[in-house]
């Protein structure tokens, strides 16, 4: 293993407000070995699909009550994760490269709550996060590119008026 | 192995879904150090092409080329699950739901999306073009705003016990029974 992994104590990593990075390993991946991403996006992807994830229909149900499927895959979800994540912790497991795991907490801002709000009023319209909404493309939904073009704007003016917007 | 090759082909259970989303989140972690959360995808294109010398904008996007590979793997996996991992069956809605879409002249109940409201004829209809282009909009100003959308606050966040995922994770549940229940029923009728 090389030694450099000493060398890189916790503190090391920057974390600042403006800061978009979900990247915490100080290893430089090349392009090939960034396919193996993309093969758990393509799992994700045929997931989003097969379990009508990507669907306005299921969105619809789940906000109205209707049908527990939705709740049922987030519940799920959410549950393997916190078991995942326990097992890490306790296990002190590492990263195949022999890194520490290192998941930095999210900070509280009344942002999120506004964000939030916003948020889920246009995913009950659009039947789609921004994972579905790449995956509403791959189906074959055409029109999704104007979904993710209006979501990109919507990034977009964000990022503009980020530091006149209360948070 | 038919049989088998069948049961893939119909819908999957929320179970086996919820599953394997859920187990993204260790692999993620543990092929690479990353975090799991796609709306950041949206701000790294927008740092790539149209960083317009904003601050918000101006870092290393090529550091979370990661995350836009993922991204490109869900196309190609719904693309893949769409053409050869599916039956030509309708999709399954509840009595309910169909009645009261019907009564709105949405009666397209084949496939995962009505084309009365998502197709390019229908953006120039009022209904169609809020939902896409507003809803669009929202979508992608909202989870930068509450920095986070549903894969990072309510699956990495909740799996990480962080109570603002949880704050988040209500309120965009709050936002979208709202929508659903109370303003939709009104878009709905501008066809």
């Amino acid at each position: 293993m090389p030694m450099s992994n000493h060398t890189q104590p916790m503190n090391d990593i920057k974390l600042d407000e403006t800061s978009a990075c979900i990247n915490h390993s100080e290893k430089k991946e090349s392009i090939f070995s960034l396919v193996k991403y993309a093969f758990i996006g393509m799992l994700f992807g045929i997931v989003f699909v097969k379990a009508e994830i990507i669907s306005w229909f299921r969105i619809q149900e789940m906000f109205k009550f209707q049908s527990f499927h939705m709740f049922g895959v987030i519940g799920t979800a959410v549950t393997v994760g916190i078991i995942s994540l326990a097992i890490i912790k306790k296990y002190n497991i590492k990263t195949i490269q022999g890194e520490k795991i290192i998941i930095v907490p999210k900070p509280f801002t009344k942002g999120q709550i506004y964000g939030s709000l916003l948020f889920g009023l246009g995913w009950a319209m659009t039947g789609a996060c921004p994972g579905p909404i790449f995956a509403q493309i791959g189906s074959g939904l055409i029109c999704g590119f104007v979904i993710l073009a209006s979501a990109l704007l919507g990034t977009w003016t964000y990022g503009f008026f980020q530091e006149k917007l209360p948070h | 192995m038919f049989e088998i090759i069948e049961s893939l082909k119909a819908p999957w259970a929320w179970y086996v879904a919820g599953a394997v989303i859920g187990l993204i989140v260790p692999a993620l972690l543990i092929i690479g150090n990353k975090t799991f959360g796609l709306s950041s995808n949206l701000r790294h294109i927008c740092a790539a092409c149209f960083p317009a010398n904003i601050k918000f904008f101006k870092y290393n996007w090529k550091n979370e080329l990661w995350n836009l590979f993922f991204v490109a793997g869900i196309m190609i996996g719904a693309f893949i699950a769409t053409h050869y991992l599916s039956n030509s069956n309708a999709i399954i809605i509840n009595e309910n739901l169909k009645s009261t879409l019907t009564n709105l002249g949405i009666t397209d109940f084949q496939h995962l999306m009505p084309s009365e409201l998502f197709s390019f004829n229908s953006l120039s209809s009022i209904r169609g073009f809020v939902l896409m282009v507003v809803g669009g909009f929202l979508v992608g100003f909202g989870t930068r705003y509450a920095n986070g959308c549903t894969s990072g606050h309510a699956i990495m966040g909740l799996s990480n016990l962080q109570w603002p995922s949880l704050v988040a994770t209500i309120c965009f549940m709050l936002g979208g029974f709202i929508m659903t229940n109370f303003i939709l029923p009104f878009i709905l009728q501008f066809n």
